[in-house]
């Protein structure tokens, strides 16, 4: 039900063209940071109102819309988002990735490819990707504007001695297009790969930094390393219990008290699809063996 | 002209106001490679103002800096682009702060610190930079094994010989030095000093060292300026100007350093 009281996606019409016009920028200029007047949203910024702000200003009224949160689109968060949106809106909502025509995510990226029908929006936390080393604002955005990208190094270089291998799986530092150097936000670097060349347009809202930066579609995206330490897009070394997937980006979650624990799919929608495509994996209650393996100790137990 | 008769860096007519006040007026000289120049002067007499204007940290009013740039020869910095200066800043120039932490990044490990300025002018194997910056700690007299710890576990007088290291890595031909020994005890300004010269005769390194310490000037600097109210009031070889001073304010300057 569509609640009145606001403005179609609750932002006004000024509001939507001030930020249509930052996100313009941004695609004009792939990886550079645009500020933009951020408003006050009816929920705290760790929720992500920068990515709110962004789909608020996209959205129209035939969208089909989804919510990611770290892969799922269950939690708290993701719920709230999506009926926000339900609610100042009016739009379809949807958990299926093929379905929606915008999709609002926190730390991932659908396993299943996006098309050029499609807009992702992200949330983002830390726009900046040389704050780390580099606090001064004023420092910073000259570093960009002078390509001064060897602080970026710096912070990859400090990995390797520290942990022997650049450490960082999260937020890792991309150059767009040969030219700026940008933050993807925290999604897990095995998602790095699916930044480059991707047929859907990419839009980043940081709501308290006040800054919205785009990868249109087909955009060269680099993820920095050494040449003696190469980028690898790693993940868990096992395959999902529930589906069987080898190619999906894994969470760990226990199981029971007794420490047991199983790797699934994060992309809930993406494992959702291949179990009812008849995919086993080696944990899931349909899989024989899985069963079996369930119910040893019990007999364990009655001897 | 052979290129040695070049100067490498040549300084004209240099001004520079604070407001109505006079930061330092009509500085010009000549720096030819492989020289230390010195430059003196009691607190507030322009020195660093005069430097800042050099290294481009501050705009002179008036007045050229020329400098002989490997790939384009003479050019003033005053009026090249902000990243070609930057790029100077990372090359062929090297800047020592009077204090380490202004020269340093303090969350960064020793060999991140040094290997700083390679990755910024695109060395990009882990391994190659690592090395470079093992065997420069080493020539500052930092044991290698602290290459991965933090200059905030360093002494005063390491941090400093950290951040020579750091600047000298990627083989500048100038070094701007702001009171280098500043701070620091007086066995441990010795020690430095040492490590400086030896660096300077090694490298072949051109330097300008802003002091008010007139023993450092003796050890390093093959000529002098005395600055006096933003302007020099006497420039000539150190030992002569040391041994003989002819301004007024330099014989006094000489005379009460002697009587310490
Ligand atoms: N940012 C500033 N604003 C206004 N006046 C300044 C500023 N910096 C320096 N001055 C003035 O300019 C003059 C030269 O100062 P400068 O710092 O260059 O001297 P200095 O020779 O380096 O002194 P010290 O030996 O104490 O470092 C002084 O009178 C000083 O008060
Ligand atoms: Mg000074
Ligand atoms: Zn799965």
């Amino acid at each position: 039900m569509t609640d009145q009281a606001y403005n179609f996606a609750y932002l006004d019409e000024q509001t939507k063209r001030m930020i249509r016009r930052a996100i313009l920028k941004g695609l004009a200029i792939p990886g550079y940071q645009v500020p933009f007047a951020s408003r006050e949203m009816p929920m705290p910024y760790g929720w992500g109102t920068g990515g709110v702000q962004v789909s608020a200003a996209v959205l129209t009224p035939e969208d089909t819309f989804k919510v990611i949160d770290q892969g799922a689109d269950d939690t708290t968060n993701a719920v709230s988002i999506r009926s926000f949106f339900e609610r100042t809106a009016g739009v379809r909502t949807t958990t299926a990735t093929c379905e929606a025509s915008v999709i609002q995510t926190r730390h991932r990226i659908p396993e299943e490819p996006l098309t050029e029908n499609q807009i992702l929006v992200y949330q983002v936390p830390i726009p900046e990707p040389l704050r780390f080393l580099e606090p001064r604002e004023s420092e910073t955005r000259k570093m960009h504007s002078l390509e001064e990208y060897g602080l970026m190094h710096v912070k990859l270089y400090e990995d390797i001695a520290r942990h022997g291998h650049i450490a960082t799986s999260y937020a890792y530092p991309v150059k767009v297009e040969g030219r700026y150097v940008m933050d993807p936000s925290p999604i897990p670097k095995f998602d790095n790969p699916k930044l480059g060349d991707m047929h859907a347009v990419q839009l980043f809202g940081a709501g308290r930094e006040q800054r919205i930066y785009a990868l249109p579609p087909y955009t060269q995206v680099v993820s920095l390393d050494f040449e003696d330490h190469p980028f690898e897009a790693s993940k868990a070394d096992h395959s999902c219990g529930l589906c069987g997937a080898t190619d999906s980006y894994l969470d760990e979650v226990i199981t029971d008290d007794q420490g047991g624990r199983m790797f699934v799919c994060s992309d809930t929608d993406y494992c959702e699809g291949r179990r009812a495509a008849g995919f086993v994996g080696d944990m899931s209650a349909d899989n024989p063996a899985a069963a079996m393996m369930a119910a040893q100790p019990t007999l364990e137990i009655q001897t | 002209m052979s290129t040695d008769l070049r100067p490498l860096l040549s300084v004209k007519d240099i001004s520079k106001r604070y407001g109505s006040h006079i930061g330092c007026a009509g500085v010009s000289f000549d720096l030819y490679p492989g020289e230390v120049m010195g430059i003196v002067g009691e607190s507030g007499s322009g020195k660093s103002t005069l430097l800042n204007c050099l290294v481009g940290h501050l705009t002179p009013d008036t007045g050229e800096v020329v400098f002989d740039t490997r790939v384009d020869g003479p050019k003033d910095t005053t009026t090249m682009s902000e990243s070609e200066r930057r790029m100077l800043g990372r090359t062929d120039w090297a800047f020592v702060h009077q204090h380490a932490r202004d020269g340093l990044r303090m969350g960064v490990s020793a060999g991140g610190n040094v290997g700083e300025r390679l990755m910024a002018v695109g060395e990009r194997h882990y391994g190659d930079i690592r090395d470079k910056a093992t065997d420069w700690l080493e020539r500052v007299e930092i044991d290698a094994a602290r290459v991965d710890d933090r200059p905030t576990t360093f002494s005063g007088g390491m941090q400093q010989r950290l951040q020579i290291a750091r600047n000298l890595v990627t083989g500048p031909r100038l070094v701007f030095m702001d009171e280098p020994t500043g701070g620091l005890d007086v066995s441990v300004q010795a020690r430095l000093l040492d490590l400086l010269r030896g660096l300077v005769r090694d490298m072949g390194l051109s330097a300008i060292i802003v002091t008010h310490d007139l023993a450092v000037v003796r050890l390093l600097a093959d000529r002098l300026m005395v600055m006096k109210s933003g302007r020099v009031v006497e420039a000539g070889l150190t030992d002569q100007v040391l041994d003989d001073p002819q301004h007024a304010y330099s014989q006094l300057l000489v005379s009460s350093v002697l009587q310490v």
